[in-house]
């Protein structure tokens, strides 16, 4: 009964991945003991990206099983959208985080989704990550509230006029 | 940084990154810019960005730099800027501070906590837990109580996503947060309910009653999140396989629920719902048959992700419920041709699992074409498909065959290739009429295989298979060809296989060994070796003799000695003038891991005893045992039994039997352990009674002088039992000695002793006993060379049993005899099940069993018991055991 203990528990992410057209990182964020090291992690990235590349995951996203995990993935021009689960996760569940996270890159990057916008506003990525998934649990999977959640680039009530600067409208 | 080099490399490129070129060494000069009186935030947040870029592409920092770095970033908290400020959160988490650090962010993340500013407090709530440690959170701990319960979604996610991350931490505070995850139950944002559900289950998960009121009380009301609802059908599965167990008859609870959750307007709680459904244990056609349905649907879905999850559960279910899955065949066979190559093989796969023997060759068609463009591991997991569908249907080898031998003629990776060869030696060995096709694709495949292990595989299987073929000289030119071409390992599999051909056919004789005579001048040693050895033992000297039986089975009889076994032995020879005896050698079968005993059942065909697990330790006690003068007579050793405890766990003396069976004498090894360090026992010796075993009769004792505390030691006490008879009996014991105090401090014993004696638990010799657990790999093979002669069939009542599963081990115990081809292992709800085993009896007699075993509604458990041995006496007693 193995299986059917673990699929008591909450769905887990593994990773998410967003990397360029050439499989390089532009931001990703690990949740397990999985892969240890860097080395581990780049090697997941190389395959990963490798295997899915000739697929046509532009439309809809498209979904594999790699090395007793499931994992879908969507392409928007030039970036590369990743997420990772266990090979027994409900992959619908999944599926709507991976639609989370590339609403929420679309949004923020205010549709000129490329690798060059990405790492320009790389600091709304990172928050995105972060707003998705918190170790492992996922956060949020509504791609416009993730991206309100990272986009609060207001002043709090008692800063000074000069602190304040032009918020990026959305 | 592979990373950083590969950058430069493209600059040629024209390609645009903002952080081309970065340093770390020149962004920790730059984060110093945290330190000035007036802050620029902009700067800041540029650094930070910086700072986890270099991070995230898998730069380390020193702990010195790291400090350093976390230290000019707690700076950062007088900015009033929100954007900052989550800059400054996201770094605090990435450098996960030491505890002695984690002290000075602590209450300027405990004033975010109480912040007006909602991403404050959700956010630091998050920072602060994640670098907290217990001490820390009986402070904040009313603060997160509040959260869980703020108005707004973001904050109290926040807490409850902490507490389940702290659950594994720190489990007594977050228990006492019961309430207020309750209260957040009833939040209308979807994800706060998601993770109070979360919470409130990992809070109650090993309380079963309370996880049953959850279940029972939420199943009612309804759900608003998806994702939450998901959560509710696991933990409702939960509760149900939880009282399947108590609950036989009636209606299986909370099915309707499930059911309608089919339904919902959620795909994913829909997908959720049928999975559950479909993985209920014992579940019936006619519940299957709504979550077939909307998983039908899923099929023709234009989502990938759909139409992957419907497949892949469904290939499941195809496992066990085949017919429930027949209805999407149409489905299926249109998804053959998916864009996504994981959804196309597992269709297949579900097909070659649902499919009837007279749409085989419309499937294999439509395989055929795509086993072109998939990869190595889809084509691996068709193949094994076909393998389990030719068992299936054995009349459509033909088609089967030719498959598997065109596909192994393309390119392919090792693995693949083997899958391919093992499939079609498991065909050749189970389906008689496949033999003589499938071994000539095999000699086709050596033609041109460019893998040296596949090579001697196939030519040992052929050595095996083909003379036994009406034609064996066909396979001669391709066997002989290795011999000619290949590297010295296949050349010297080669040899051997055509010394086979030569012992087992007469006719070949001749020009075998022609072929062989060539073989001598190859420039391989063991090439020449084995040649000469084959010539020699054969009588290649020209005249056509007749192999007598002892070559054959010295030359290519299988080693019924496990290698591990035989290893021991070797190493524990010491050279003198009397040779090395292999019969000496024990050929008993330690129990090893399923796993292995399933690839040596697959996949050897001739080896004869799988390879053995740990280290025998049966050579020990045989050394043991010759070492005493009183049993060196006895013989040859047949048996030791595995040691039998006759003492409680933690009592004064601990004391295991091992019974040593010979053939015309028993000898009980007692293994006495004294726990008490102030005493000493000497002379020690067990009295056995042996009343209520007549046919026994006590010839010898040795007790054991001295048995200090916690060394163990061992007395011994021999029986004469009459000769070949498997006499059983049980033997009562009683530990007799006398005890010295002994001072703990000088370790000394006193003089004087007092006689005192020990009450043992009984033993029994049982029919077990007589039984050596010996495997055979082909157990199909070992039946059919025992023959009919001495078998013995009768059918049994077991009366009424817990489960099948039970009585298959109740009776493998009875008999202490090895299962094979993992056979002991029963199907969860099976109605019937067939048993194979297989033991060498006392006197070295080999047995195989056949039991078919059938269970009825009420539990009544009934065999049929076929025995084969190469005595009539042994089958017969093997049935006495059984009726008795």
């Amino acid at each position: 009964m193995a299986t059917s203990a673990r699929r008591d528990a909450c769905p887990a992410i593994k990773n998410l991945l967003l990397l360029d057209s050439e499989g390089r990182r532009v931001a990703v964020k690990y949740y397990t003991d999985e892969w240890p090291t860097n080395a581990a992690k780049l090697a997941f990235e190389r395959s990963i990206f490798a295997k899915t590349l000739k697929t046509n995951a532009r439309t809809e996203a498209e979904i594999v099983m790699f090395e007793n995990n499931v994992v879908l993935y969507k392409f928007i021009q030039d970036l590369h959208l990743f997420v990772t689960g266990g090979d027994n996760e409900n992959e619908l569940a999944l599926a709507s985080v991976l639609q989370g996270f590339s609403e929420a890159v679309t949004l923020l990057l205010r549709g000129n989704v490329d690798q060059r916008e990405a790492l320009e506003n790389l600091d709304m990525m990172f928050l995105c990550l972060d707003e998705i998934v918190d170790a492992g649990m996922i956060l949020e999977t509504d791609g416009s509230l993730i991206a309100g959640k990272v986009a609060t680039h207001s002043i709090d009530d008692g800063a000074p006029l000069s602190e304040q600067y032009l918020v990026r409208p959305l | 940084m592979a990373q950083f080099v590969k950058k430069d490399d493209d600059r040629d490129e024209d390609e645009y990154s903002p952080f081309h070129g970065i340093e770390k060494g020149a962004v920790l000069q730059e984060a110093r810019v945290f330190n000035d009186p007036q802050l620029d935030s902009r700067r800041c947040s540029q650094v930070i960005t910086k700072l986890l870029y270099l991070l995230n592409q898998g730069e380390t920092f020193t702990k010195v730099e790291a400090t350093e770095v976390f230290f000019s970033v707690t700076k950062l908290f007088q900015s009033k800027d929100i954007g900052l400020r989550r800059m400054v959160y996201l770094i605090i988490k990435e450098l996960s501070p030491s505890s002695d650090e984690v002290i000075i962010v602590t209450s300027s993340l405990m004033k975010d906590m109480n912040s007006k500013t909602d991403v404050y407090r959700a956010n630091a709530i998050r920072v602060l837990c994640r670098i907290t440690d217990g001490t820390l959170l009986t402070q904040i701990e009313r603060y997160l109580k509040q959260a869980i319960v703020d108005k707004n979604p973001v904050v109290a996610s926040a807490a409850l996503v902490s507490g389940i991350h702290l659950l594994q931490t720190n489990p007594e505070i977050v228990k006492r947060w019961s309430n207020e995850v309750q209260e957040a139950m009833q939040s209308r944002a979807a994800l706060v309910q998601f993770h109070a559900l979360a919470l409130l289950h990992q809070i109650r998960q090993n309380d079963r009653l309370a996880v049953s009121k959850l279940v029972t009380s939420l199943t009612r009301n309804s759900v608003r999140s998806p994702l939450a609802q998901c959560l509710l059908i696991r933990y409702t599965s939960q509760v149900i396989r939880e009282s399947s167990a108590n609950n036989q008859s009636g209606e299986r609870p909370f099915y309707d629920f499930l059911e309608g959750c089919l339904r919902h307007k959620a795909e994913m709680v829909i997908f959720e719902a049928a999975r559950a459904i479909t993985e209920l244990n014992g579940v019936t056609s006619r519940e299957l048959t709504p979550a077939i349905t909307v998983l039908q649907l899923f099929l023709s879905s234009s989502k990938p992700v759909l139409r992957f999850a419907a497949v892949r559960t469904l290939n499941k279910v195809a496992m066990t419920h085949p017919m429930a899955v027949t209805n999407c065949n149409i489905d299926m066979e249109s998804l053959i041709s998916d864009q996504n190559r994981s959804i196309a093989t597992l269709a297949i796969t579900t097909l070659l699992k649902t499919g009837n023997e007279s749409g085989v060759d419309r499937l294999m068609k439509q395989i055929t074409n795509f086993m072109s463009d998939i990869a190595d591991e889809f084509k691996i997991v068709v193949v094994d498909a076909i393998r389990s569908l030719c068992l299936k249907f054995p009349l459509k080898y033909r088609t089967l065959m030719n498959f598997l031998s065109t596909i192994l003629r393309e390119e392919g990776g090792f693995e693949y290739k083997k899958s391919i060869v093992d499939s079609i030696v498991i065909l050749i060995r189970d389906i008689p009429d496949a033999k003589e096709s499938g071994l000539l694709h095999l000699c086709e495949f050596i033609e041109d295989c460019e893998f040296t292990y596949l090579s001697t595989q196939i030519l040992h299987f052929l050595g095996v298979e083909g003379p036994k073929t009406s034609d064996p000289s066909k396979y001669i030119r391709y066997i002989y060809n290795r011999v000619i071409l290949e590297n010295a390992t296949v050349r010297a599999s080669a040899v051997s296989t055509l010394a086979k051909f030569g012992a087992m056919v007469d006719s070949l004789k001749p020009r075998i060994f022609v072929l062989l005579r060539r073989c001598l001048y190859d420039n391989d040693d063991e090439v020449r070796d084995r040649a000469t050895l084959y010539l020699n033992t054969l009588g290649g000297d020209g005249s056509v003799v007749e192999t007598n039986k002892d070559v054959k089975d010295f030359l290519f009889g299988s080693l019924d000695i496990p290698l591990v076994n035989l290893e021991t032995s070797l190493k524990n020879y010491e050279p003198t003038d009397e040779p090395f005896d292999i019969s000496s050698v024990s050929r008993e079968v330690k129990s090893q891991p399923l796993a292995e005993k399933k690839t040596a059942g697959k996949k050897s065909t001739t080896l004869g005893a799988p390879p053995a697990g740990p280290t025998s330790t049966v050579d020990t006690y045989e050394k043991l045992l010759s070492s005493i003068p009183e049993f060196s007579t006895f013989g040859q050793l047949f048996k030791s039994s595995a040691p039998v405890e006759l003492t409680e766990a933690e009592t004064e003396y601990a004391v295991n039997v091992v019974k040593h069976i010979f053939d015309k004498h028993v000898v009980f090894q007692y293994n006495c352990t004294n726990t008490i360090p102030e005493q000493l026992l000497e002379n020690v010796v067990v009295v056995v009674d042996a009343s209520e075993a007549e046919e026994f009769a006590e010839v010898a004792t040795k007790p054991l002088k001295a048995l200090p505390y916690d060394t163990p030691a061992q007395t011994f006490v021999a029986f004469e039992k009459p000769e070949g008879v498997p006499a059983v009996g049980r033997f009562s014991n009683v530990l007799k000695f006398l005890v010295k105090e002994v001072d703990p401090s000088t370790g000394e014993a006193e003089e004087d002793g007092v006689e005192d004696e020990y009450q043992l638990e009984d033993l029994e010799i049982v029919a077990a006993d007589y039984m050596l657990k010996v495997g055979v790999s082909n157990f199909r093979n070992a039946w059919e060379s025992l023959g009919p002669d001495f078998e013995r069939v009768d059918e049994y009542g077991l009366g009424p049993r817990e489960s099948l599963s039970e009585a298959v081990n109740a009776v493998i115990n009875l008999l202490g005899m090895q299962p094979c081809e993992g056979t002991e292992v029963v199907a969860a709800n099976a109605r019937s099940h067939s048993c194979l085993l297989s033991g060498v009896y006392m006197g070295n007699v080999k047995v195989l069993v056949r039991m078919s075993f059938g269970v009825d509604s009420s539990k009544e458990v009934a065999m049929k018991l076929a025995v084969r041995s190469e005595d009539e006496s042994v089958s017969d007693a093997i049935h006495e055991v059984v009726a008795n």
